[in-house]
């Protein structure tokens, strides 16, 4: 059995003593793709803060079996002051990990990788422009390839497809199936009915984490595990309907 | 003419334009940094704030910019450790500090016996009566803010913009942000002297405004900001001469002309480019 890259133990965790999440175990395989679902307020990113190490949780370990990891991180949209004075090629340089985090001064190594990368997803052409005056989708792909210039062994996606249109969308989850050959893939979705399309496998967290091995949402795990969530999946193929709850 | 000429060979009024080049440079930096963080109502309680400082020091009969400077770096820092912690509103614990540090100046002020002699230049400010001192002090406190913000440009812009993500990519987010409110505490209580108490945060904030208009790149705001703050800053100190009203106040008015006669430019030109 391989190990797992990530594994989260009887996580408790929230804010000012208030548990949101309530024991919860969740283990990452190097190449999965999970699509984590639940209601709002239901912990989705309180996992994901516990994950990256950026909220302590009240009990619990957060453990990387096979040694540190390189995770990279795309925030909710609102969390981005548009209009801080800052451009896209420096919102992506600095998803660089500095060698020396007291002297972070980058090496001409770092400074190809960012202009290649910025070539590969088609922003060059914004290298130098503010972020306040990119589009919605525009400003998701450069968080994205900020979150992607440091080759990361896990991406870990909080509610990528808020403010933008159905065509970056498509081009966002076709981007995501390449990516997936190399890293392990956390995605956070409101949006179930794309989730369940793109993603190998689900987890539910509404308080706890229910996780389901395959990406079929079935009316069982809506139900039983309290998703509250009724809609119709439209994946491309297979076609599926899902049954009323 | 000759009177102008005449002016600069007094050691006052050269010290005056000093005090103006170094406090432009000054505000052009730490105010870039206030502004992008949108920390202005922040700066503005550790402004005030050090007013108790101001009060205390004269009734224990010690150089006034010791409390002014005591007072608003332990705001600065309680502030950020409030907002850091997160476990009191923000803007309530502003308010109080900023109500606080001004009560208890006045209060010392009122007990301290006899006159209190230049408590006015640290409400309104007076850039003429600047002295070698602190001149000294001005040039030490820009020439450390610029080495610090010049080496440390990137973790300091990345941990202003997204500290979250900052901490995630191992930025020392916490150093970096202490560091900032300390300089800016610095920054207020040695401008404080020119500008005073009511009006200083405008020196951090209306040159940015102006500056804004023209760049959304962060360095180059700064290097705006020192010429608009530079110009704002001599018109109004010979403003202030020639009229004999406070310096702090003639400044501001001439930042405030200058940014509203950009505004103005700007908006004409866009009507031009539409038709």
């Amino acid at each position: 059995m391989t190990m797992p890259i990530a594994s989260l133990k009887g996580i408790i965790a929230g804010y000012n003593d208030e548990p949101v999440l309530r024991n919860i175990g969740l283990e990452v395989f190097a190449n999965d793709f999970i699509g984590v679902i639940g209601p709002n307020g239901g912990g989705k990113t309180t996992l994901i803060k516990v994950l990256l190490g950026i909220l302590k949780p009240f009990k619990g370990t957060v453990e990387f079996p096979s040694g540190k990891i390189k995770i990279g991180y795309l925030p909710q949209a609102s969390q981005i002051d548009k209009s801080f004075p800052i451009s896209v090629k420096e919102v992506v340089q600095s998803g660089l990990q500095p060698h020396n985090k007291w002297n972070p001064v980058l090496s001409a190594r770092q400074k190809q990788k960012v202009v290649k990368l910025l070539n590969e997803s088609g922003l060059q052409a914004l290298a130098k422009r503010p972020i306040g005056s990119l589009s919605g989708g525009q400003l998701q792909k450069v968080l994205l390839c900020r979150a992607l210039i440091n080759e990361p062994d896990l991406l870990v996606l909080d509610e990528p497809n808020t403010y933008v249109d159905k065509n970056f969308e498509y081009e966002l989850y076709q981007w995501l199936k390449e990516l997936n050959k190399s890293m392990a893939i956390i995605l956070v979705s409101h949006d179930i009915g794309t989730i369940s399309s793109m993603v190998k496998t689900i987890a539910c967290v509404n308080g706890d984490l229910h996780y389901h091995p395959s990406n079929t949402i079935s009316a069982e795990l809506l139900q039983v595990y309290k998703c509250p969530i009724d809609l119709i999946a439209h994946g491309p193929i297979p076609h599926r309907v899902l049954k009323k709850h | 003419m000759t009177g102008l000429i005449e002016l600069f060979s007094y050691s006052f009024f050269q010290n005056a334009i000093m005090a103006a080049l170094i406090t432009s440079v000054l505000a052009a930096m730490v105010g870039t940094y206030i502004v992008s963080r949108k920390i202005v109502f922040i700066t503005d309680g550790i402004t005030h704030s050090s007013f108790g400082g101001i009060g205390l020091a004269y009734f224990l009969g010690i150089n006034p910019f010791f409390g002014a400077a005591f007072f608003a770096v332990l705001s600065a820092l309680g502030i950020e450790w409030v907002s850091h912690r997160g476990k009191l509103r923000e803007d309530s614990a502003i308010a109080i500090i900023w109500s606080l540090g001004m009560a208890v100046g006045i209060i010392f002020v009122f007990i301290t016996p006899g006159y209190t002699p230049d408590l006015m230049s640290f409400l309104f400010g007076s850039i003429l009566s600047v002295g070698y001192a602190d001149l000294m002090v001005m040039l030490v406190l820009t020439v450390v803010t610029a080495l610090f913000m010049g080496i440390f440009y990137r973790p300091v812009l990345y941990s202003a913009f997204d500290a979250e993500f900052s901490k995630i990519m191992g930025v020392p987010v916490a150093f970096f942000r202490y560091m900032m409110s300390f300089i800016i505490a610095m920054a207020i209580v040695v401008s404080i002297r020119s500008m005073g108490i009511i009006l200083v945060l405008s020196l951090f904030t209306i040159p940015q405004a102006t500056s804004m208009l023209f760049s959304h790149n962060f360095r180059r705001i700064v290097l705006i900001s020192m010429i608009f703050g530079l110009t704002g800053s001599l018109v109004g100190l010979f403003s202030a001469y020639s009229f004999n009203i406070p310096s702090g106040a003639a400044i501001i008015f001439t930042l405030t002309i200058q940014y509203l006669l950009f505004k103005l430019l700007f908006w004409i030109r866009s009507l031009i480019a539409i038709n």
